[in-house]
């Protein structure tokens, strides 16, 4: 797309849909500065998005066909084919691990916090003395980085000085022991997702009819059988938007993991994966770009499911 | 908008009517089981925070010989010490110098979008919106490849960056934050500014008043109300932001402040009262700003994802 494309010259009219807008369409008065004005406060933005998102997005798909130590200009790049990728599905040891790690990352983020902010929200989504207290110590965490979640866990996680041993007389390293790790970093990413849903639910909540529920009652409906008959169908795109979420952080996971360990030792995800192709000892272009090809495909579905919601309602 | 801010900031009227219904209802049983219920939920939720908080004013020694699960031995140095050790000044500097122009870069840039997309439209304007929206949702990490070696080969003066190239400059770091943040800001912008009247451009139009002067002194005045959200929201955003950070600064004196926690692990053994006290100043910034605008930050959030 060019920087200048969406400003066809001359093109440049009112919006016409109010009803009635057509009979009172004057022709507009362009000047060419007013289109140059237009067209560079389109192009910029346009123009940073381009280079900084969609043409590397792009270049990954481009560099995972290839193979590159990133050492040399471009004309020392080869071209493989397929190869990257099969080395990945075949040779790669930590792929499976990573792959499995996502999808337990997703399940868990799914059946735990997600569902438990939307309990919370529908709690809370009612007449109750305290109510913006509650809602407030739920929200607190997702105003912290993921990084500093991390941080603050190793309070509670650590081997030696953690409550969580100190409680449960164990000698756990919840960071460190593979056989754990991957959950209790769960348990704090967890922590933060809840809010971020109850928060997102209540304000879906708040927008249902309220004439639905009356009516639900008079029915005689209780209440568990209102939510679900009545009120969640009602709230199909919040519910969406949720379940997407859900799925893209999921995908994107990456923070905790790197301030824990890097993403080894138990804690593999295809993000972390990605990262150490490029930034870590071996610089191994072409390969860490396969691996981000293959986040692109899986988040692309999700991306899509979210635009078509979101951007339904519109034109 | 109308319904997350009513959620967040029940007028004096409101609370006033919904503490008389309140009042007037009984406690039952029931409703007492809910209120321990949330309770008992709310104080787990708070718990981690307060355990930093508590273990950040407690001296190492103590711990050391009486567990954490002690009381006593309250001190300040840990606070002094971690500020010191971890160069505190210095990082929340690199994270101000970072997320400010970040943050103003990005929200103009959208509003320029937004307005084009709502004001004029064309066959592209749909289209346009998703290229935006979609920058937003993609894993940084699946860009990171290309955009490492494009900012390694980037120079820039030395004036600008002394590594001489994008790469390892905070230059990079405004340019991805905006970039990706453009897309939410411009999709919530331009929700916003399709419910202003048309009308008032109508008559500014008649006024002779170019496209410039309607996006400085009609559009933008008019839109306070969801620039200030998203500024909030922004703000806590960049300064939390970490992937780009870490991979796109290589030298430790340039990290913001969210990335440069780490310094405070010591090689051998971590000192947690200390890390405590750096986590609780870290955590600070986006506590304070959640606390003061609440309305804002909360009206952000929602206003994304349930118009449209």
């Amino acid at each position: 797309m060019s920087v200048t494309s969406p400003t066809p010259a001359g093109r440049v009219r009112k919006d016409t849909t109010e009803g009635g807008a057509s009979a009172r369409r004057r022709r507009r008065r362009t000047t060419g500065l007013d289109r140059a004005v237009v067209a560079v406060m389109v192009g910029v933005p346009t123009a940073l998005v381009i280079l900084l998102v969609w043409l590397p997005a792009f270049g990954s798909v481009l560099l995972g066909f290839a193979r590159w130590e990133g050492i040399g200009g471009l004309d020392t790049i080869q071209w493989i084919g397929l190869e990257n990728y099969r080395n990945i599905f075949t040779i790669y040891p930590p792929f499976y691990p990573a792959l499995q790690n996502n999808l337990i990352w997703l399940l868990f983020i799914f059946f735990v916090p997600t569902l438990l902010g939307i309990f919370l929200a529908v709690l809370l989504d009612r007449e109750l003395r305290g109510g913006r207290l509650y809602q407030t110590a739920f929200f607190l965490p997702v105003v912290l980085s993921l990084a500093l979640t991390g941080f603050i866990w190793q309070l509670l996680y650590s081997r030696d000085q953690g409550l969580v041993n100190a409680i449960a007389g164990t000698e756990i390293d919840w960071y460190g022991n593979p056989d754990v790790n991957l959950w209790a970093i769960l348990v704090a990413t967890g922590w933060k997702h809840v809010g971020y849903v109850m928060l997102l639910y209540l304000a879906g909540l708040k927008a249902v009819d309220p004439s639905l529920r009356e009516a639900a009652a008079m029915d005689g409906s209780g209440e568990v059988s209102t939510f679900f008959r009545i009120i969640l169908p009602v709230m199909a795109p919040i519910n969406i938007i949720v379940l997407v979420v859900t799925f893209i952080d999921s995908l994107r996971a990456f923070d905790i993991v790197w301030v824990v360990n890097k993403g080894r030792n138990g804690l593999e995800l295809i993000a972390a994966l990605v990262t150490q192709n490029v930034v870590g000892e071996a610089s191994r272009i072409g390969f860490g770009s396969a691996l981000a090809t293959i986040m692109l495909l899986i988040s692309s579905l999700f991306v899509a499911v979210y635009l078509k919601v979101v951007m339904g309602g519109r034109k | 908008m109308s319904t997350a801010s009513t959620e967040v900031a029940p007028g004096p009227t409101g609370a006033a009517q919904s503490a008389a219904t309140a009042r007037k209802r009984r406690m039952t049983p029931a409703r007492i089981a809910l209120h321990v219920f949330l309770a008992v939920m709310a104080l787990g939720w708070l718990f981690p925070l307060l355990w930093a908080v508590f273990n950040s004013f407690r001296d190492y020694a103590y711990t050391a010989e009486h567990g954490y699960a002690s009381f006593g031995g309250f001190t300040l140095a840990n606070y002094a010490n971690a500020w010191e050790r971890g160069n505190f000044t210095h990082h929340f500097v690199n994270s101000v110098l970072i997320t400010a122009p970040a943050v103003l870069l990005t929200l103009f840039l959208s509003a320029c979008v937004a307005f084009v997309l709502t004001r004029f439209s064309f066959k592209l304007n749909l289209t346009l919106l998703g290229v935006f929206l979609a920058a937003n949702l993609l894993p940084p990490q699946s860009l990171l490849i290309p955009i490492y070696r494009i900012f390694r080969l980037a120079p820039l003066p030395m004036w600008m960056s002394d590594s001489g190239t994008l790469l390892n400059s905070y230059w990079a770091l405004i340019l991805v934050n905006t970039a990706v943040q453009t897309g939410f800001c411009t999709f919530v912008l331009s929700n916003y500014m399709k419910t202003l009247p048309h009308e008032l451009y109508e008559s500014a139009e008649v006024d002779g008043a170019t496209v410039v002067r309607q996006f400085w002194q009609l559009t933008l005045p008019l839109c306070r109300p969801p620039l200030a959200a998203l500024a909030t929201l922004q703000v806590t955003w960049i300064y939390n932001e970490f992937f780009w950070a870490t991979v796109l600064l290589q030298s430790g004196d340039k990290f913001p402040i969210t990335s440069a926690l780490n310094n405070l692990k010591g090689q051998f053994f971590v000192d947690y009262n200390l890390l405590s006290a750096g986590s609780v100043l870290v955590a600070l910034p986006p506590i304070i700003i959640f606390f003061v605008l609440q309305k804002q930050f909360v009206s952000g959030l929602t206003l994304g994802a349930t118009k449209g």
